[in-house]
């Protein structure tokens, strides 16, 4: 018997720490271990490239018969899509130079029902009127290929003096139509690669509109006058669950030009007239595309456009990348659920007073979730977003479909973003889940405010603008971030949600997005810190 | 004792009976009830006040915009329905119930009954309201007899129809929602998969490529083909005739609640 001091019992393992690194790891560690969360997210992905895959299935004929193929647009000098048609009355000019030309008029043809008569010539039923983008002027272009490298000072139908350059870009000159009281004097100079557009425009000096940098341009280019104007578009609300249909039809420019004068190394042989591209556009039927020259006055007809090609989700046979990632609404659904679990479960298994006992610090806790749930699922979303995006393409170019180009850094903010808006899609289901304390009101909750959006937008029953709010204020702005052809203000169409075009830019709807699941999740931690648990 | 009588039928009355006791109790229904009504109200008077119709032959449905908000109502009746049987998973009562009424086929009979029951009436509440809202809105938005609109009226047949429709429509979806909730016992996995069930078909149809892959998903999509009895005007267009649509909705509904309860029957609960 030793009348001695006990020892107290010592565990051997060091205490626990209460970092932040064990908050996540314990986090990250619960929901590993979960099998329905795992399974959940791995069909978040499986089903987001399946239901892209259903893209590009089907056969590839119309309700006619006829064939999906669509008329593929030219590749522009950056890789994009362009449109190229009009009428070219040309010269090679080698080296540097200049032309100078004044317009007295600009008048147009169009078909007041959009479409053109059938069987009566070309412009039986026309009615005369230019389109605003009706364009009449000079031009100096690479070559006469279709979507090669081009500058050009011309005058619009009703957007004044222009410089355009390289389909995509548009400087604005005077404003005001053409007429023979108020011609205008445009004049192209080439120094190397560069060419400067500039209109006398007060009268007195010659005004600089723009300057055009076009690298790789060829010693001998072609340059000279023309003509085109896009086809008419009238926008027809559909009746069905389709969403609006355009129907047009193409349309004719024609303009008047003298005091014509050129600098440099030209040939002083006669003029050229080339119709580049198919001179109507939609294959309609060929308008009378032409030139008449009577001493040193120049009357040009022509059609078509010169612009950056638009795309018309359900057009022709047509598609862009973003049509391959619509299986992330079905992905967001699966992620949605996991990420409400993430919290509810907590809740109904009692599991949240030990998680909280564990790290009284009741902020940092929802941090920790946040930010495992958020990295899972971009992760997630990044790998079927990878996947799906090229798979979708290559299936529907074997199809014989066309797809837009993009440039491989829209292709990776299409794709990445992707893969973000359902990070930030699970951090918000996981405030509202944490606001909520059910899972099922939390669910329907965020997939109806995500996904109901987007649908009422789509369907033809709310007018634009209205279908335009709602994607500005809704969490479905975010989106536009998968939107991949931009709106162009030099090309008229129909830029609205069920087209394909978002109200804000990519950047700007995502963070519309960002700022609702902030908001949220500021309320949660508030909420979660104030009630008991 | 009535329990030595009880036959089939007076244990489907006593179910019944208890079904609507539970359902009358649960704290939850008579929020989800009336938030489902104002929500419906509400979304149906915003899209009514902002469509317009300036011209004559603008194409627009003034039937269908004024139950735009039936969109919005058939997830909060989704809820409802899926709580129904969800909750007495989560909750354990379900062992209770069985134990109390071991033919599952009458349970879950009874439950549809119920739930169908109870959004019928409230379901009706909202479509009433909705079409008053459309009524009093709708011709300040252009839909005048001038531009070939005479006021919208449930004496009108077509009008009638697509009201009633879309409470049929809402009925049907709280079956489906309990089918599926049937088979998935858990509330967020059967709430995620009703509402993916009836929001994914319109949006996957956009993606196909192929014109008749596109008219076969909104043929078969429960909420596209469902909604095809809002519509009063250009019927040919349609994807699915409406009386045709609302029966591809209710072989939906059919289908959740067979499955729903041939997994009743056969797994523990």
């Amino acid at each position: 018997m030793t009348a001695g001091t006990s020892t107290p019992y010592r565990s051997g393992l060091r205490t626990g720490r209460d970092g932040f690194a064990q908050l996540l790891h314990a986090e990250w560690t619960k929901f590993r271990t979960v099998r329905g969360w795992v399974i959940g997210m791995l069909a978040a992905a499986l089903v987001t490239v399946l239901v892209g895959l259903l893209g590009p299935a089907g056969s590839c004929e119309g309700p006619g018969g006829q064939a999906c193929k669509p008329s593929a647009p030219q590749v522009g000098p950056d890789g994009e899509a362009v449109t190229d048609s009009f009428y070219f009355v040309h010269q090679p000019l080698a080296g540097d130079g200049s032309i100078t030309v004044r317009v007295t008029s600009l008048t147009g043809l169009y078909p007041p029902n959009g479409a053109v008569p059938a069987g009566k010539g070309p412009l039986t039923g026309m009615r005369s009127g230019t389109q605003p983008w009706s364009k009449a002027g000079i031009i100096i272009k690479e070559s006469t290929r279709q979507g090669s490298a081009y500058a050009a000072m011309l005058v619009t139908g009703s957007r004044g003096v222009r410089m355009q350059y390289n389909y995509t870009h548009d400087t604005a000159g005077r404003p005001g139509a053409v007429s023979a009281t108020s011609p205008r004097w445009l004049r192209l100079t080439r120094s190397g690669d560069t060419i400067t557009g500039d209109e006398w425009a007060d009268g007195t000096h010659w005004t600089k509109v723009g300057t055009a940098s076009l690298a790789g341009l060829p010693s001998t280019v072609q340059a000279g006058l023309f003509v085109t104007s896009p086809d008419y578009v009238v926008t027809t609300q559909s009746r069905s669950f389709g969403g609006s249909s355009s129907t047009g039809g193409p349309t004719q420019a024609t303009a008047r030009f003298d005091h014509v004068s050129l600098q440099g190394a030209w040939p002083r042989g006669a003029w050229t007239g080339d119709g580049i591209g198919s001179q109507a556009g939609g294959g309609g039927p060929r308008l009378s595309a032409g030139f008449r020259q009577a001493g040193g006055r120049f009357t040009v007809s022509g059609s078509g456009d010169i612009a950056p090609a638009v795309a018309g989700r359900r057009g022709g046979g047509s598609r862009t990348i973003e049509d391959s990632l619509l299986g992330a609404f079905a992905g967001l659904i699966a992620v949605i659920i996991v990420a409400t679990m993430f919290m509810t479960t907590e809740y109904r298994r009692g599991l949240i007073r030990t998680t909280l006992a564990a790290s009284p610090r009741r902020g940092r806790v929802l941090a920790a979730k946040a930010i495992v749930l958020g990295s899972v699922t971009f992760v997630t979303g990044l790998a079927a977003a990878a996947v799906a995006v090229p798979l979708v393409e290559r299936l529907e170019r074997d199809k014989g479909l066309y797809v837009f180009p993009v440039t491989s850094l829209t292709e990776l903010r299409v794709i990445a973003g992707t893969a973000a808006l359902l990070a930030v899609a699970a951090v918000l289901a996981l405030a509202v889940g944490t606001v909520l304390r059910r899972s099922a009101g939390a669910v329907t909750a965020v997939i109806v405010a995500i996904v109901l959006p987007y649908i009422l937008a789509g369907a033809s029953v709310l007018p634009a603008g209205a279908s335009e709010w709602l994607l500005r204020l809704t969490p479905a702005a975010a989106f536009a971030i998968q939107q991949s052809m931009p709106e162009y203000p030099q090309v008229t169409a129909s830029y609205t949600p069920n087209m394909g075009y978002f109200p804000l830019a990519p950047w700007a709807g995502f963070a519309v997005l960002c700022a609702w699941a902030v908001l949220t999740l500021g309320l949660a931690v508030v909420l979660l810190r104030r009630r008991d648990a | 004792m009535r329990q030595a009588l009880s036959v089939g039928w007076t244990s489907m009355r006593d179910a019944l009976h208890a079904e609507w006791t539970k359902l009358r109790t649960v704290a939850g229904t008579s929020w989800l009830l009336l938030a489902m009504i104002a929500l419906t109200v509400a979304l149906s008077a915003m899209a009514a006040a902002t469509v317009h119709c300036p011209t004559a032959g603008c194409g627009q449905d003034p039937a269908k915009v004024s139950l735009t908000g039936i969109q919005l109502g058939q997830a909060v009746v989704a809820i409802l329905a899926v709580l129904a049987i969800s909750g007495e998973y989560s909750s354990g009562t379900i062992g209770i119930t069985l134990a109390a009424m071991p033919r599952r086929t009458t349970v879950l009979a009874a439950k549809a009954a119920v739930i169908g029951g109870v959004v019928l009436a409230a379901g009706t509440l909202a479509v009433l309201g909705s079409v008053l809202a459309g009524r009093l809105i709708l011709p300040g938005s252009g839909f005048t007899a001038a531009h070939g609109y005479p006021m919208l009226s449930l004496a009108d047949g077509p009008v009638l129809r697509a009201a009633a429709g879309s409470v049929l429509y809402l009925a049907l979806i709280a079956l489906l929602s309990l089918g599926v909730a049937t088979a998935m016992r858990d509330s967020t996995t059967a709430i995620g998969v009703v509402l993916g069930l009836l929001y994914l078909f319109p949006i996957v149809a956009q993606a196909v490529s192929d014109p008749q892959w596109q008219r076969h998903l909104q043929q078969l999509g429960p909420m596209s083909a469902g909604l095809a009895t809002q519509a009063t005007i250009n019927l040919g267009s349609l994807p699915i005739g409406p009386w045709a649509g609302l029966g591809v909705l209710a072989a939906w509904a059919a289908a959740a609640l067979l499955a729903g309860g041939l997994l009743l029957r056969l797994r523990d609960a």
